[in-house]
């Protein structure tokens, strides 16, 4: 067990956990924030991805002990009342069907944006296809990344 | 307008004598409200002082606001917001003003509370329809004696009562408290199509915000004070069992409370078909966080050993049968083999038309072509998992579940506790498709919180969920077709079976088009066991039917679309048989429509177009996929979907459940397989079991419904088998290989065409 003191939605929190444990599991059991997913436990499903520092990265992958002070950013934490543009395009296309996967992929696509504001399909196939949607929700996902990126420009 | 005597559900219409109290943070769900700031956040309008329950579907608050429970399993398919619909027109309320909750289990007040068999909506229409009906007509009846007016003078709109003679209005909440104490209404009018304002408008998700913030509302979300986190280790392999268990080393480990066995049903339990599983003895471990229960499951020391052969007794749906478990360790190479051999042999016969042995043998032209697919795993995104907090004499449960009602009497039996004893409430589900009907994992939460003594979340990891069993079965079928010298279909023979069971609906089109018909089953019993995954039976055979006909139709020089507009005349106006349970009108109007939406007739350059239609659920699905080829590779561009599935709740909803139908029907046909070695699955995680994505999926799809205004028939499952035919036969366009075998990316056809 070792105490880490973590930025987390522009909070600071503290943990005390083992160092191997994954980030998804540090904030789902222990800062109590179930908003990223579990899907796989091996980088495959995109169900879990937070954001380093504004990276998209795969939280099951990553140890609380490589974190240091970054910067961890959650769905949670993406905007304070669901009013970032990807959320709102999200609302707007009503992408869910079961929703499990659409934390991830809301991550996934607002990584995108903030260094792509105006990707092509392939580039949204590129950086969305770690992501898996199992309900197949792909078509309206490509549709809302495209009307928050109308919304962005 | 309908007159109906309010006797569906009228167990429902009973008041509760106890008003509920105001006050309460309703609309949010039980999980959000260990965080009231959030919820504060979130609400739009206050909350009224006082809430009148006016019948087992809905309460009315003193401001007018209106809460309206969802009976059914939400796993995606969108009811939580569709059925609340219906109850809403029915009520004349404002929809800006409905809150949406989940219903517990409740089988005095709801009947059907499944997510199974496409059947939420059909199934609860009218009761819904009641519920918002009688409320409307008791608050009238409330208007009518506070004003002294005749009641049939007294109109209701949009959550408004108004006697236009005496000028007289007030709004739902003023009259909620007298209205909660009129009688329930013996008759009631339900409205006409043409008076809906809700029914057929598009309304967003109800859960939209809570999914897009990333607010707790799955089972695995669930979060309780004091509450221990297990995960369970099944054998490797089925056909294997536990022999012993050596829990030292891991009962050592950081964060575990407790390590044992589990078993979940004693041999004289008169199981049902939802409650069967592979594995009847489990071992349990307990922890503090998720995490730790997953590494010290890694530490476990277990031997297994070889499982007997075993016949289970169960029930479906009140018939008795008996289901054979034989021993052995199998293997994906020898299944095939046997499927072959069986499939060579003649089966049961299970429907036959004319002489079709004559036909063969007079036909013109011959052809025969046989199909298979592999065993699926569900994975549903979410896990399966359960909450249970099981005390000396109640027993609360919480989570993803198809079928709460029929696990219940598992439950009971189990603890040792009476039905009324039992709660059990439902989570929001990410994903069903079947899966979540056979809660084994509800059992095992419930074992597990019994001995621990502690309220417990069960958590599968993927390795888990995906290595449990209650797989797609694996099917096989071969189809004949005898032409005569003018290339008009003679006859038909179907011969096909399966690892369990058979794929065959022997009444099903193109039976009752053919003057010659014949069609045979088999099965193979196995020790992996299998269940309904999404359109079970029909989400092979239809595939499989549709390549075929396309075959067909091409032997006989024959525009595929008008070859099978020519059958269906046929059996709509000369049927075959009496017992051939499609509607042949409303086939022909599925496939008319995809012709006319998709320009079958003037089909875009450089585009390779399979087209496919079929029936199941009570609705009717053509589609017509278009592949263009980009650096050589097939690529979907467009999906052209038609369905008849009658009245249609909430379109926008209905057009997303299609598409991913249409999603999931491609990516199973192309890439997914669960394949066995030494009883082993080969696949346990998305590593290795690969599922569709972003890049794979169709480019556009479009979704247009028959617009008959027949009462609502099934959508969660209709569009998801037929794709898979139109997928075959726009590859075979695209690239002169015809596929016969899925997965289809690693199935290595020639080009034939
Ligand atoms: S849970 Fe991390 S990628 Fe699947
Ligand atoms: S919406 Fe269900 S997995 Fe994506």
């Amino acid at each position: 067990m070792a105490n880490y003191t973590l930025n987390i939605n522009g909070k600071s929190r503290e943990v005390d956990v083992d160092p191997s444990t994954p980030m998804l599991w540090v904030l789902r059991d222990h800062v109590k924030l179930v908003g990223t997913k579990y899907g796989c436990g091996i980088a495959q499903c995109g169900a879990c991805t937070i954001h380093l520092d504004d990276n998209a990265v795969r939280s099951c992958q990553l140890p609380v002990s490589a974190v240091g002070d970054k910067k961890i950013t959650t769905i949670e934490g993406l905007s304070e009342h669901g009013d970032h543009p990807v959320q709102q395009a999200w609302l707007e296309v009503d992408v869910p069907q079961c929703g499990y996967c659409q934390a991830g992929q809301i991550m996934s696509a607002s990584a995108l944006l903030k260094n792509n504001s105006n990707p092509t399909d392939s580039e949204i196939d590129t950086a969305m296809d770690g992501n898996i949607c199992r309900c197949g929700t792909y078509t309206r996902i490509k549709k809302a990344i495209k009307t928050a990126a109308g919304n962005l420009s | 307008m309908t007159l109906l005597k309010t006797h569906i559900g009228r167990r429902a219409f009973i008041k509760n004598t106890s008003l509920a109290s105001g006050g309460l943070v309703l609309g949010f769900s039980f999980l959000n409200s260990c965080k009231p700031e959030q919820a504060e956040k979130m609400a739009v309008r206050e909350m009224p002082k006082e809430w009148f329950e006016i019948n087992g579907y809905l309460k009315i608050g003193d401001n007018g606001l209106v809460t309206i429970m969802s009976p059914n399993p939400e796993i995606g398919q969108n009811v939580k917001t569709s059925m609340p619909m219906i109850v809403a027109d029915e009520l004349e309320i404002d929809w800006k003003d409905v809150i949406v909750e989940q219903a517990p289990l409740n089988t005095n007040l709801y009947s059907w509370q499944v997510a199974g068999g496409s059947r939420s909506i059909s199934s609860s229409w009218q009761s819904l329809r009641m519920a918002g009906a009688t409320a409307r007509q008791m608050l009238k009846q409330a208007a009518a004696t506070a004003w002294q007016v005749p009641v049939e003078e007294i109109r209701a709109v949009e959550g408004v009562l108004t006697h236009e003679a005496s000028g007289k209005s007030a709004g739902y909440g003023e009259m909620a408290s007298a209205a909660a104490k009129e009688a329930v209404p013996e008759e009631i009018n339900l409205k006409d199509r043409s008076d809906f304002s809700i029914i057929g408008t598009s309304r967003k998700n109800v859960d939209g915000l809570k999914i897009v913030t990333g607010q707790p509302l799955f089972g695995i979300d669930v979060q309780r004070e004091g509450m221990l986190i297990a995960t369970v280790a099944h054998p490797p392999a089925f056909g294997m069992q536990l022999k012993s268990l050596d829990a030292e080393a891991a009962k050592k480990m950081p964060g575990i409370r407790d390590v044992f066995s589990i078993t979940l049903f004693d041999d004289d339990f008169k199981r049902s078909a939802f409650h069967h599983t592979a594995f009847n003895t489990l071992v349990a471990v307990v922890g503090e966080s998720t995490w730790e229960v997953m590494q010290a499951k890694k530490a476990l020391n277990i031997e297994w050993e070889k499982a007997p052969s075993a016949s289970i007794g169960m029930t479906m749906f009140g018939n008795d049968m008996e289901v054979n478990y034989p021993a052995g360790l199998e293997n994906t190479t020898t299944h095939r083999e046997q499927m072959e051999a069986l499939n060579a042999k003649k089966g049961r016969v299970v429907r036959k038309d004319g002489n079709p042995e004559a036909a063969f043998k007079n036909a013109a032209k011959v052809i025969e072509r046989s199909y298979t697919c592999p065993f699926l795993a569900h994975n549903t995104m979410e896990p399966m998992n359960f909450f249970a907090h099981v005390t000396e004499d109640h027993a609360e449960l919480l989570g993803p579940t198809q079928t709460p009602e029929w696990m219940e009497p598992a439950i009971a039996e189990l603890l040792g506790l009476p039905l009324e004893k039992i709660d059990i409430n439902m989570t929001r589900q990410g994903g069903g498709f079947g899966r979540r009907l056979y809660g084994h994992f509800m059992i095992e939460a419930a074992a597990i919180s019994q001995k621990a003594k502690a309220p417990v979340k069960l958590v599968y990891s993927r390795e888990d969920d995906m290595s449990q069993g209650t797989y797609r079965p694996s099917y096989y079928a071969t189809y004949r077709a005898a032409l005569d010298a003018d290339n008009n279909l003679t006859a038909l023979h179907v011969k096909t079976g399966g690892i369990p069971e058979s794929p065959l609906f022997a009444n099903r089109f193109p039976a009752g088009a053919l003057d010659n018909y014949l069609a045979e089953d088999w099965t193979i019993e196995s020790n992996i066991t299998t269940g309904a995954f999404r359109a079970p039976r029909s989400n092979f055979i239809a595939g499989a039917e549709q390549s075929f006909l396309d075959e067909v139709a091409e032997a006989a020089g024959k525009d595929p679309i008008e070859m099978r507009l020519e059958l269906l005349k046929k059996a709509q106006e000369n049927p075959v048989g009496e017992n051939n349970d499609y509607d042949a009108e409303r086939y022909a109007g599925v496939l008319e429509l995809v012709k006319d939406k998709s320009n079958w007739n003037a089909s875009p350059t450089g585009m390779h177009r399979g087209v496919s239609a079929y029936f199941c659920h009570n609705s009717y699905v053509a589609q017509v996929l278009d592949i263009a080829m980009e650096n050589n590779e097939p690529v979907v561009q467009k999906v052209t979907t038609a369905i008849d599935c009658g009245i249609v709740i909430n379109p926008d909803a209905a057009r997303n459940l299609a598409e991913g139908g249409v999603v999931d029907g491609i990516g199973h046909a192309m890439y997914s397989a669960i394949t066995f070695k030494d009883g082993a699955p080969e696949q346990t995680n998305f590593d290795k079991y690969r599922l569709i994505r972003h890049s794979e999926a169709p480019k556009e799809i479009e979704t247009h419904f028959v617009d008959n205004g027949i009462d609502p028939t099934g959508l969660g499952e209709p569009p998801f088998p037929p794709i898979m035919g139109a997928l075959a036969n726009a590859l075979y366009k695209a690239t002169g290989r015809r596929h016969y075998h899925q997965p289809f990316i690693t199935d290595r056809p020639p080009i034939v065409g």
